[in-house]
């Protein structure tokens, strides 16, 4: 039997059925296995073993009985941006290091209720906010492929933990490019689906109208198996779209033949490293193989996209993080003067720099005679990208193009300059704006380490993502490449 | 008023909404629990919670602007009103700004010379109410109670229209009438139920540009309105004809003092870094929703006045006084129609004995212990001539002490009137042969004296001999 860590949902899921091991088993061999290489990657902010050992009791259990879930037994990883009742969730910042949700959040829920078993929670940029997982107050987090590199943020724990096959899947979350650049980065699948699909009640806010919740894994088709489950309406979230979730693993069998594929020539243009540019091309050489036609598309405003989200989403995270004031939950600055005292010191020592950052830009950018300029002008020209978005799409079916500019940048790179970090999310940011599915899936490597192709769909279109993908797939093997020292 | 100076008063009336769950939670609206026993993770403002809007909320802005010959708008939008303060656990309030629900209303007063007078409301939005902070008791700490945390407003703007602390009440008691007939509040001021904030300035009359405001807060009683506007405006009088100046401020009410007091000065104000609120969709309403509200809006108090004029010739005093609650409109109309007596008269029974009790007992009509329908048996009884008005106020009084009905406590006291006359007439004659000089000086001319004699008659019958027979026989048997 192959080792259980190196298999994908699906295969687990196959063996379990069959009764080749347990829920029980599974769970202690993925546990032991965080146990002897999470030191490496530092991807868990929390390991909940105990929990994850009584939840596969119950999942081989509730198998005996004939009353298995879709997801009875399977492993799951969830980003500590989601709330976990009686567990720790952290969001990687000091503020919420004390911080024990007393409500699970609805992804968390689902995915429980469908007979997930989680084995922790994953590290995380804090709040949601980097794209190196170097802000998160419990570390950075390392990248498999190379330990001096990044796995890239917000959701690098997540991604790490997926490639170095200490699960197959891990829950994250996208608001500017945060599940898909750290799948780049790590060689793994990462889809966000579009704005409202997936309930974001119980994660924790970062930017209201940006943020949503989707995942990591190592194949299009294990996402697809968990999408149908996350996905669909939620009462408890007004902004969560009442409209009937598609059986995303039987749309993913489909051939992709007369698929059109849009290229944008400002995707390749000189901020794109010219070996990344090279795998992506032959990764769209492929897809055409399949009976996919390339066409060029034009998104005039796409460029506009990165000032367009440091404005917004600070904005909107400005407003979102004033909750954490020291007074009912989190983080509290021992003996305050006064009321101010409490504020600025709890604020002040519980935030990291990252955050402060975004905290005073949106501040500004909100504040009495600015407001017009940016966050009016801001929100004027996301309208006009998800305009471009929208008539690109009249013409195709996909945007393909490189998911991140380069592959893994070294730790300490960028940390000091924040725009070249924000740069990092060039081509991704869009569909957050725009509120479009996007996916990015394994396409090669450049000096041994991974590339992301990207996928951007019209509105509800994570069928034909997942389609493309897992055809996609089917063609190649880099995704099933695993880094040295983890085999 | 002092002569030469013209006054400019526009009010804020933030009245709560009498949903039975929260604005944005599923949390208990109800008063008086204990501190934070009705606050939910979204009341509490925990990570990730997410507000989800009260639907009944949309449908009592839409009456009330209905009401209120109001834009009803087809689509609002909820904003976040950012500022730091331990009762609000978000740290922003969830209000309305640029795109209000309600928009450009108005309501008819009476000023000070009777005329009626068009006051304009700007605009009503709906937004969350704060939690209380409590320094009561607790040595040198604070206390905070979310209870109140996502308790739905509605705050109605008036158009700066009114000029005298007479109107300001006048317009806030037709707020008052109108919110309560909608059943869209309870109006309760004591708990707070109903709030007002009143912007005050001055400026020499004929002036064309409006004066410095100051925003007076803390206003929970007609009363203290009426006299906290008046401090006002002595003070800024005062103060521009002593060669000062009246600075942009908010002002705080003392009703131990009767005197305003300043808080913050516009330069310590916030700024509220407002900006659409991404958790919640636009509120979005059709025609066809705002014509289904119509059809449920029940009469309001103009309306009915008028009608009670018009078709029950009431007092246009009277009028007023029964309509300006829509529970003791219904209860006179009650009457009305268990009656056979004139309405009038009825009205009658309902603002004098029935009020008077009410008042008495510190009760609402809700809670009266005479029933419409068992006053109507009252009021039946006097006008059939069973029992004299005079008799009919101490039945009253036994039945509102829960003695029973009219007709049980007219047969346990035996009260019922005499209309025999016979019987009458064996008592005048017993009168008159007791009464001889009086009867002299009656029949020498002293007409008054007739008075007298009803009293003696009355007395030995114990009230209830008919008063009218009574005179009757007594002046045909003293022509003699």
């Amino acid at each position: 039997m192959m080792e259980l860590y190196t298999q994908t949902l699906n295969e687990l899921s196959l063996g379990l059925e069959h009764g080749d091991f347990t829920s029980v088993e599974l769970t202690q061999a993925l546990l032991a296995r965080i146990a002897a290489h999470n030191e490496k990657l530092n991807a868990f902010v929390t390991i909940t073993s105990d929990e994850a050992l009584a939840a596969a009791e119950r999942a081989d259990d509730a198998r005996a009985k004939g009353r298995a879930g879709i997801l009875n037994g399977l492993p799951i990883v969830h980003k500590d941006i989601f709330c976990t009742r009686g567990i720790k969730t952290s969001c990687g910042s000091r503020m919420l290091d004390n911080f024990i949700s007393p409500y699970d959040a609805t992804v968390v829920e689902k995915l429980a209720a469908a007979g997930a078993v989680v084995l922790g929670k994953a590290n995380m940029d804090e709040f949601a906010m980097g794209s190196s997982n170097e802000t998160s107050f419990y570390g950075a987090v390392k990248n498999p492929w190379d330990l001096s590199c990044s796995p890239g943020g917000s959701s690098g724990g997540s991604s790490a933990a997926v490639a170095a096959r200490f699960t197959p899947a891990a829950t994250g979350t996208d608001t500017g490019g945060s599940i898909r650049q750290p799948a780049a980065l790590t060689g793994t699948v990462g889809i966000k689906p579009t704005y409202g699909r997936v309930s974001r009640y119980g994660m924790v806010a970062f930017a209201s109208s940006l943020d949503q919740a989707g995942v990591i894994t190592r194949t299009a088709e294990d996402a697809a198996r968990l999408l149908g489950v996350m996905a669909g309406f939620d009462e408890r979230d007004s902004t969560s779209i009442d409209q009937a979730v598609p059986d995303y693993t039987a749309e993913i069998g489909k051939s992709i033949k007369g698929l059109r594929v849009g290229i944008v020539r400002q995707h390749f243009d000189a901020g794109l490293d010219e070996q990344t540019g090279v795998r992506v091309k032959e990764a769209i050489a492929v897809l055409e193989s399949m009976g996919a036609t390339a066409i060029e598309v034009n998104l005039p405003n796409i460029d506009l996209s990165v000032p367009t989200y440091y404005v917004v989403a600070p904005a909107e995270c400005s407003s979102n993080l004033s909750r954490f004031d020291g007074v009912r939950f989190g983080y509290r600055a021992e003996n305050p003067e006064d009321l101010l005292d409490l504020y600025c010191r709890s604020r002040g020592e519980g935030f990291g720099d990252e955050v402060k950052r975004r905290i005073m830009t949106g501040a500004y950018v909100l504040s009495a005679g600015y407001y017009d300029a940016y966050y009016l002008k801001a929100q004027q020209v996301r309208a006009l990208i998800a305009d471009d978005f929208k008539k690109a799409f009249a013409d195709v079916d996909v945007i393909a193009g490189p998911t991140v500019p380069a592959p893994a940048f070294k730790l300490g790179d960028k940390v000091d300059d924040p725009i070249q970090m924000y740069l990092n999310d060039i081509y991704t940011i869009g569909a957050n704006l725009a509120g479009l599915p996007a996916i990015s899936i394994p396409c090669g490597f450049v000096n041994e380490l991974p590339v992301g192709l990207h996928l951007v769909g019209a509105h509800f279109a994570e069928a034909s993502l997942l389609r493309a993908a897992h055809q996609y797939q089917q063609q190649t093997d880099f995704h099933r490449a695993c880094p040295e020292g983890f085999q | 008023m002092r002569a030469g100076w013209e006054v400019v008063i526009g009010l804020e009336v933030h009245t709560q909404l009498a949903t039975s769950s929260k604005i944005f939670s599923g949390a208990s609206t109800a008063y008086g629990a204990e501190p934070n026993t009705q606050a939910c993770l979204v009341d509490l403002g925990y990570p990730g919670v997410l507000p989800v809007l009260n639907k009944e909320v949309v449908r009592m802005a839409t009456l009330f602007g209905l009401a209120v010959n109001a834009t009803v708008a087809r689509r609002s939008v909820f904003a976040r009103k950012n500022y730091f303060y331990p009762d609000l656990p978000k740290g922003y309030q969830i209000s309305q700004l640029e795109l209000p629900i309600v928009e450009h209303g108005e309501m008819m007063i009476f000023d000070a010379d009777g005329n009626e007078k068009r006051i304009g409301i700007t605009r009503a939005h709906l937004e969350e109410d704060a939690g209380k902070s409590i320094h009561e008791g607790l040595e040198d700490k604070s206390g905070i109670d979310l209870n109140r945390a996502g308790t739905p407003l509605l705050e109605i703007v008036s158009e700066p229209d009114l000029r005298s602390a007479k109107e300001a009440v006048a317009y806030l008691r037709k707020i008052h009438t109108i919110v309560r007939y909608l059943g869209i509040s309870d109006g309760n001021m004591q708990e707070g139920s109903f709030r007002c904030d009143a912007n005050v300035s001055v400026r020499p009359a004929g002036q064309k540009e409006l004066g410095t405001r100051a925003e007076l807060k803390n206003l929970n009683s007609f009363r203290f309105i009426e006299k906290a506007i008046n401090f006002e405006i002595e003070r800024q009088i005062d103060l521009i004809e002593d060669g000062g100046k009246v600075v942009q401020e908010t002002r705080l009410y003392d009703s131990v003092k009767d005197e305003t007091r300043s808080m913050r000065s516009k330069e310590e104000a916030n700024d509220y870094r407002y900006f659409p609120d991404p958790d919640l969709l636009p509120v979005e309403i059709t025609d066809e929703y705002i014509e289904a509200q119509r059809a449920t809006m029940p009469e309001l108090p103009d309306a009915k006045q008028q009608r009670f004029v018009n078709d029950y010739e009431l007092k246009v005093d009277d009028a007023v006084i029964l309509a300006a609650s829509r529970p003791l409109a219904d209860y006179f109309e009650a009457v009305v129609s268990a009656t056979d007596a004139k309405a009038q008269f009825a009205a009658n029974w309902v603002i004098g004995d029935l009020m008077g009790a009410l008042n008495r007992d510190s009760k609402d009509i809700e809670d009266s212990h005479i029933s419409a329908v068992e006053l109507a048996g009252l009021v039946n009884r006097i006008h059939d001539n069973s029992i004299s008005g005079k008799i009919a106020k101490q039945v009253f009084d036994a039945m509102w002490d829960g003695e029973g009905s009219a007709d049980q406590v007219i047969d346990a006291k035996g009260l019922k009137q005499i209309t025999d006359s016979s019987a009458i007439e064996v008592v005048v004659d017993k009168v008159i042969a007791a009464n001889p000089s009086q009867v002299a000086e009656y029949q020498a001319g002293k007409g008054k004296l007739i008075g007298f004699f009803v009293g003696k008659v009355m007395q030995e019958t114990k009230g209830q001999a008919n008063p009218g027979q009574v005179n009757k026989i007594l002046k045909d048997k003293l022509k003699a």
